[in-house]
């Protein structure tokens, strides 16, 4: 850089970008338009390549199992595929969270023939908007799921969508040492539930770890409360728009959480799920609600001292058969390019052979055939499998329940704002109220 | 980018003498040759482009998609127009709305009244040539070159309630990020630590500018430290302070990246930014919505900038 021969020159030549980055600013907003446009052309540039072949020997598959061992487990799960068939899968990785937010531009544009996606809402709004295709047919031919993962398949119009692959459940975990330490039992009704957290507090023990920074952990507390006192079906209707949450159901489902806050861990809104997992096994919390992923928090020799009960009933009437299961598998995309072999494709995800692959490979899934070899499974999967097979509904968590636009602009401030002040039930209904009729307007 | 240094080249070149502005103008461009005609041509032409394809149209679009209940699914041709719905949504029903103006205010304030004067002391300070003046400047100057991530980790292994160093070295127990009365506050440290360096540099830069004559002829007048900063330095160093002062104004309307990492700008960390990205970007895709937070959020940006060009021109002219 030349010296500046007068002062003006010199201060001229300061300008920092974030000066002219004005520009940058407004960019940003108007990103927000044009981004869509520019995620199709990423995602269906991919699309267009795995799928260009078209010949009766190969079949795409658009995959978000970015993290090493699942990619793994799948590329041989595909090459069981090819020895079974013949048929060649293109496998298409794209980043997890990448794929699930471009997911509307993906399928908009020049999808895989075979994707994975999850059971719940957005499956079925899918299939609604003729983005994903009926595949009845493989289901006709599947064997080895229970009437609850046939359910979770099933598009409003009936006919199955979704191939499920693996699950986990959620439910309120606990380490056995401390539980026979103190002689505590797994409780069975809500009054025995808030009696054990009463003891739990007189034995100095934080009763329920909980932790609610990240917004979606807390929604596990939300279902599980409102499928215990108002079943499945009302669950489902609330999450899909068709119930009004100003109803005497909703507010008595916070009115009941609202009771049981002060068995929480204080301060949840600054706590990762990992740090409050941690607390339980560092033996200061008695229990927590979370999905079976809790375990990574905990050593390899430790997992044995892990266990758990679902969730005590609340309502004799209503039971407590009913949980979340986030459900994972795979879905046909419409006018797939080949359509014969992705139907098998889909036939040989839902087979036995390919839940026996992921099994022998990845000894952490949960697989959702039940015809599978499982004989693989910890003490903890073997329960947790037997929990989810008996149960009646499984619902997927709220995010995957309903619009996402819901869950993560309505949902998580609403029950954040909950978690801090506990007492202003109506204002929070009527405030969730109002925001979800002006999003769920179709 | 590049207009301000070619306004004050500009400015240098001493305009002819003796001819009305408009002849010697036109004298000037008889001068340049064939090939300095298409430079100057393509230099304008190409950033001219540039800025209405990646500035002026997609903010364009942002204002039309405000209009719009648009959710990122079907074709262009089936987006519905709902007039100033969104609008009257955003400020009626959309609890995050309120408190995330006053956060973006609070910020501003915040910056402006402490972090950038802090900043501006700093460079004085080190402007006076102290021993491991370099050591300094790098230690203050480095969290604005760390990436956002790692700035993320780092705070976050202060401020973690069980697991970070604050509350183990004073033995307290407070809700760092969590408590929404607190979280606003360390955030706002954690972000003035990122603005000090940078004003400090910026600050600094101008300060090594000053002609030292005016210092010595303050000194030998008897004036002392501080009355020559206030008097003599600080009105010298006039066209820094505006580039200081809108610095500020814009780190304060584009903060984001921090609250970001915290808690995605959610429970006492809402920031306009970061409501746009959340309705925007991502699966939710309430591009309607998010466009109207973004059209709020150009206006009030263009209100800074507005007052921002009114004052260069005006002393432009003078």
């Amino acid at each position: 850089m030349s010296r500046p021969r007068s002062q003006a020159e010199y201060l001229a030549r300061l300008v920092p970008p974030s000066v002219a980055g004005i520009n940058r600013r407004s960019l940003l907003a108007g990103a927000a338009g044009t981004g869509a446009l520019l995620g199709t052309g990423l995602l269906a540039g991919c699309g267009d390549d795995s799928g260009s072949g078209g010949s009766s020997k190969d079949v795409s598959l658009g995959s978000n199992q970015s993290d090493p061992k699942p990619k793994d487990v799948l590329v041989k799960v595909t090459d069981g595929f090819k020895t079974s068939s013949g048929v060649q899968v293109a496998v298409n990785t794209v980043d997890h969270n990448t794929f699930q937010e471009n997911i509307n531009n993906y399928l908009q544009g020049k999808p895989d023939d075979v994707f994975t996606w999850f059971a719940g809402y957005r499956m079925r709004f899918f299939a609604q908007k003729g983005l994903a295709s009926d595949i009845s047919d493989v289901w006709s031919k599947l064997s080895g799921y229970s009437d609850a993962f046939k359910k979770a398949s099933t598009g409003d119009d009936g006919k199955q969508y979704f191939v499920p692959a693996s699950y986990y459940p959620w439910a309120v975990f606990y380490r056995k040492s401390v539980w026979k330490q103190y002689g505590y039992q797994v409780p069975t009704t809500l009054d025995q539930f808030t009696a054990l957290g009463a003891q739990m507090k007189r034995d100095g023990l934080t009763p329920i770890a909980f932790a609610d920074k990240d917004g979606w952990p807390a929604m596990g507390t939300f279902d599980i409360l409102n499928l215990r006192i108002n079943g499945y079906q009302f669950h489902i209707d609330l999450m899909a728009g068709k119930e009004a949450w100003t109803s005497d159901k909703v507010k008595k489902v916070f009115d009941t959480w609202a009771g049981l806050l002060p068995l929480h861990q204080p301060d949840s809104l600054g706590r990762t799920w990992q740090e409050a997992a941690q607390s339980l096994q560092q033996k200061k919390s008695g229990m927590y609600l979370l999905g079976l992923f809790v375990g990574q928090q905990f050593t390899t020799e430790e997992q044995d001292d892990l266990d758990f009960f679902t969730f005590p009933e609340i309502d004799p009437s209503i039971g407590a058969k009913a949980l979340d299961a986030p459900i994972d598998g795979y879905m046909m995309a419409r006018k797939p390019k080949n359509e014969d072999n992705a139907r098998k494709l889909l036939e040989y995800f839902g087979g036995k052979d390919a839940a026996d692959i992921t099994v022998k490979n990845d000894p952490a899934t949960l697989v959702a055939n039940t015809g599978a070899d499982v004989s693989g499974y910890t003490a903890l999967q073997k329960k947790a499998a037997e929990l989810v097979g008996s149960a009646t509904e499984i619902a997927q968590f709220l995010d995957r329940d309903t619009r996402p636009d819901f869950a993560s602009t309505v949902i998580i401030p609403a029950i954040q704002q909950f978690i801090k002040d506990p007492k202003d039930i109506g204002g929070l209904t009527s405030s969730i109220e109002n925001q979800k009729k002006s999003i769920f307007t179709d | 980018m590049s207009d301000l240094p070619l306004i004050q080249a500009d400015r240098a070149v001493p305009p002819p003498a003796a001819t009305t502005s408009t002849g010697g103008r036109r004298r000037r461009l008889r001068l340049l040759s064939r090939t300095d005609r298409v430079v100057v041509t393509l230099m304008v032409l190409v950033p001219l482009l540039i800025v209405t394809g990646f500035v002026w149209l997609p903010a364009a679009a942002t204002v039309l998609l405000s209009g719009t209940n648009w959710d990122g699914i079907g074709p262009l041709n089936e987006i519905e127009f709902v007039g100033a719905r969104n609008y009257s949504d955003v400020v009626n029903i959309y609890p995050p709305f309120v408190p995330a103006i006053q956060h973006n205010l609070l910020w501003l304030a915040v910056l402006f009244v402490v972090a950038t004067p802090f900043g501006m002391f700093l460079a004085v300070l080190l402007d006076k040539e102290l021993r491991g003046s370099r050591f300094y400047q790098t230690a203050l100057y480095l969290p604005v070159v760390l990436s956002l991530a790692l700035i993320g980790f780092v705070w976050q292994l202060l401020y973690s309630r069980d697991q970070g160093l604050i509350n183990a070295v004073f033995g307290s127990n407070i809700d760092w990020y969590g408590d929404s009365n607190v979280n606003i506050w360390a955030v706002m440290v954690a972000s003035g630590w990122r603005h000090v360096g940078y004003i400090m540099l910026l600050y600094l830069a101008g300060l090594k500018g000053v002609d030292p004559s005016l210092r010595e002829a303050a000194a030998v007048d008897g004036a002392s430290e501080s009355r020559t900063f206030f008097r003599v330095v600080f009105p010298v160093l006039r066209p820094i302070n505006i580039i200081v002062l809108v610095v500020t104004v814009i780190e304060s309307l584009r903060a984001f990246d921090l609250v970001w990492v915290v808690n995605k700008g959610r429970n006492g960390l809402e920031l306009i930014s970061a409501l746009v990205t959340q309705n925007v970007v991502g699966e939710a895709s309430r591009i309607g919505f998010g466009s109207a937070l973004a059209t709020i959020m150009l206006v009030v940006s263009l209100v800074f900038i507005t007052i921002y060009l009114a004052t260069v021109m005006r002393e432009d002219r003078q």
